[in-house]
């Protein structure tokens, strides 16, 4: 019967992640900026068994509001257990590669919103002295690339960021995971032809995420044989990377 | 990952597809739709090549349940097994069910599929209480048997022709456990099962038998008569057993006629020897292919062909010709199922399940000397006002499928005419 807090609760892992957290008769408050398709996972999550669901309507890029939007989360919920953060739009980089007003789009949608509403949150959860942050960020801030580096430097950002967070919130009890999916079939991929057994399914994402969680795992790569891929992209050497075609 | 294929991995065919992202969304009209559920039909009657698939993956939310009624609204994309882990522990069971839990309430609407309880119970489309349909229009439409009645007739076993299931309500059945008490009749001659059929009917709310498609003479018809109901009190704990996968496609013809026979013996005398009472986990009971991941992979990467066809239960001896040809040719499966059907007619134009006897085996894709054979077979279906399971088949004639649905003309002007399958295109 754990409290749980899912911010970007649109997100089709996210929905993975609040489905088996229903499953366990947790209590859940989610957050995103469409209230309609809330509403339908709140009915959804109670039909799976949640002990009770409450819904925040916010756009997540107005961090104008976070303040508010903090305390409205502390006010539903005095002692969250898993804070998850799933929010996030994958631009296109040709697009936002020679735009700067685009690219900062990006790294607000997939980066500073992020911080914002950590410092907020992290500050109340170090007062508690408890509680598991869980931030999805991607393989694919592990290198930057030319097909999708803008995307890329924001997610190495968030999850640099993370790690600075992690240990600064080590001695307060709190603990901080860094989730790094690879390929994952969900509507911000829908337009990328899915072939081969890269892909993953939000379950199947979504189950990763809450085993580690649980486990107070630093870093996550899922499917696990990302951390293989990854380990091997990270190696190869950067006079040989700038002239491949990825 | 979803791989667009059909069960039966026969036909392939390069497929377009989109996922439809939530219930709101529209469809637009670049392009001819056909929903795909999770692809457990086993022909072509869910793929479109020359226009796109919509995938309701996104669509798997309960929007609500009322646990004293046992109703049930759901989006299609749903799948059975997801809504058994649900509502079981609240004492609530899917009223109708296919030999897979990995079928959407969309794919099951749009197959009428049925079960074990057709004799009692009919199919699922007469659990579905009412459903949104999305034309390619824009229209919303709330099909029920009082409200758009036709498009309702139309929709349950319409293949996904007349537009995109959004939601349905669907009346759920009370059980008191997760378990059934199942009792295990070996029987020697199709006379036997006709004979075990009618002595059950009463008093059994599943019954089905598993067949020796192989035995001939005397023993045609021989096999394994399962019969149960749901039980008053759980059994021993379920033990989780890792689910096995096949990795690989096996070589073509590893399947060959004696790896065959030797199984269909194996498991008639398996069940021989434990004949008599038991009690049964659901799982197992009903979903014995699920422990199994891919196992449609057996058959090689030609595929395989499943054919199911019902004919009159008056006319025993179609079946006996057919079994007859069927084991004389030697090609058969170790799946063969036979049932027999009750009299509560279907609900949709073009349902499959009517009164008669039902059987349903699958055929290792062998090409020419495959395809011929069935066609050999589906003159005897016709022969005997029978009639062929579309969501099984990938190659029925035109002049099969329009004699075994008469209603299909009633059923053409309800089809959406941005809609459309390469099954449809085939036989229609
Ligand atoms: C091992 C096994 C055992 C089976 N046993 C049985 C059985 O005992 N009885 C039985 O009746 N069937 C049986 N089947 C067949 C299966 O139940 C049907 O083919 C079923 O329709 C598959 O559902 P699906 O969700 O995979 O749909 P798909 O195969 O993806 O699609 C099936 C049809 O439904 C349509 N469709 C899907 N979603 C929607 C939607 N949202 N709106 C409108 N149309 C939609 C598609 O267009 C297509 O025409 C079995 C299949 C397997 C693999
Ligand atoms: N899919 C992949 O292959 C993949 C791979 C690695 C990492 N990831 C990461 O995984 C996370 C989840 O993504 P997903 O794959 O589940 O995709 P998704 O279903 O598209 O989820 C992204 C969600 O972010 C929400 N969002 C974006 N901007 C927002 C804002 N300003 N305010 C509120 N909500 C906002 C969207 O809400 P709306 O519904 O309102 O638009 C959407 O629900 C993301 O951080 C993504 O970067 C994904």
């Amino acid at each position: 019967m754990s409290n749980v807090v899912i911010i970007g609760a649109t997100s089709a892992v996210a929905q993975e992640v609040a489905k088996l957290h229903a499953a366990e008769r947790d209590t859940l408050i989610l957050i995103g900026r469409n209230a309609t398709r809330l509403e339908d996972i709140q009915n959804d999550l109670m039909v799976r068994g949640a002990a009770d669901v409450s819904i925040l309507v916010y756009d997540l890029l107005e961090d104008d509001k976070h303040d508010e939007l903090c305390e409205q989360i502390f006010e539903h919920m005095i002692k969250p257990d898993y804070v998850y953060m799933a929010h996030g739009v994958l631009p296109d980089q040709n697009t936002c590669g020679g735009n700067y007003v685009a690219a900062k789009a990006a790294f607000n949608a997939n980066c500073l919103s992020h911080i914002s509403l950590l410092i907020r949150i992290s500050t109340r959860l170090k007062a508690l002295q408890a509680g598991t942050l869980a931030v999805i960020s991607s393989v694919a801030g592990d290198r930057g690339r030319k097909s999708n580096y803008i995307y890329g430097s924001a997610k190495a950002m968030l999850s640099a960021y993370l790690q600075g967070l992690r240990n600064e919130l080590f001695a307060y009890g709190v603990h901080v995971l860094d989730v790094k999916p690879g390929f994952i079939d969900t509507p911000m991929t829908a337009d990328i032809e899915k072939k081969g057994a890269l892909w993953a399914t939000p379950q199947k994402v979504a189950e990763d995420i809450i085993t580690a969680a649980r486990k107070k795992k630093n870093t996550l790569y899922t499917p696990w044989f990302w951390f293989l891929i990854m380990t091997i992209i990270k190696n190869i050497p950067e006079s040989i990377f700038k002239r491949l075609n990825l | 990952m979803v791989k667009y294929e059909p069960w039966g991995r026969y036909p392939k065919a390069e497929q377009r597809a989109i996922s439809i992202v939530d219930r709101y969304a529209m469809l637009d009209n670049d392009s001819t739709w056909l929903p795909f559920g999770n692809g457990r039909s086993y022909g072509d009657s869910c793929l479109n090549s020359d226009g796109t698939l919509v995938h309701t993956q996104y669509l798997n939310k309960y929007l609500a349940f009322d646990s004293s009624t046992g109703i049930l609204r759901c989006e299609s994309g749903i799948k059975f097994c997801e809504i058994i882990d649900t509502v079981l522990p609240m004492g609530w069971f899917l009223p109708v069910t296919p030999g897979t839990k990995f079928v959407t309430v969309g794919g099951a609407i749009a197959n009428d599929v049925h079960g074990k309880n057709h004799h009692v119970d009919g199919c699922f489309g007469h659990f579905v209480v009412q459903f949104e349909l999305l034309r390619s229009d824009g229209t919303r439409l709330i099909c029920s048997p009082t409200e758009n009645e036709a498009l309702f007739k139309a929709t349950i076993g319409g293949l996904g022709l007349t537009g995109l299931i959004v939601w349905a309500d669907i009346q759920l059945k009370p059980v008191k456990s997760a378990y059934l008490d199942v009792e295990t009749v070996p029987y020697a001659s199709l006379d036997e099962f006709r004979q075990l059929s009618e002595a059950s009917k009463e008093n059994f709310v599943y019954t089905v038998a598993w067949v020796d498609c192989l035995a001939r003479g005397e023993n045609l018809g021989r096999g394994i008569f399962l019969r149960a109901n749901h039980a008053e009190h759980q059994g021993p704990p379920q033990r989780v057993k890792k689910k096995l996968t096949v990795p690989i496609d096996f070589p073509g013809r590893s399947l060959n006629k004696y790896t065959i026979k030797a199984f269909n013996h194996l498991y008639y005398w398996n069940g021989a020897r434990n004949a008599g009472l038991s009690k049964q986990h659901y799982d197992p009971y009903f979903y014995p292919l699920d422990g199994i991941n891919n196992w449609n992979r057996i058959y090689g990467g030609a595929g395989f062909l499943q054919y199911q066809f019902v004919v009159p239960s008056d006319n025993y001896d179609a079946i006996r010709e057919i079994m007859a040809c069927i084991a004389s040719a030697g090609a058969g499966s170790f799946l063969a199922v036979l049932k027999e059907f009750g009299e509560i007619p279907s609900l949709g134009m073009l349902s499959f399940p009517r009164k008669g006897v039902c059987l349903a085996l699958d055929f290792p894709n062998h090409g020419k000397q495959t395809f011929e054979l069935l066609d050999h077979l589906d003159e005897y279906v016709m022969a005997a006002g029978g009639a062929i399971y579309p969501a099984k088949d990938a190659r029925m004639s035109r002049q099969a499928f329009q004699q075994f649905f008469p209603a299909l003309d009633n059923f053409r002007a309800h089809v959406d005419p941005a809609f459309c399958s390469d099954f449809w295109l085939r036989v229609a």
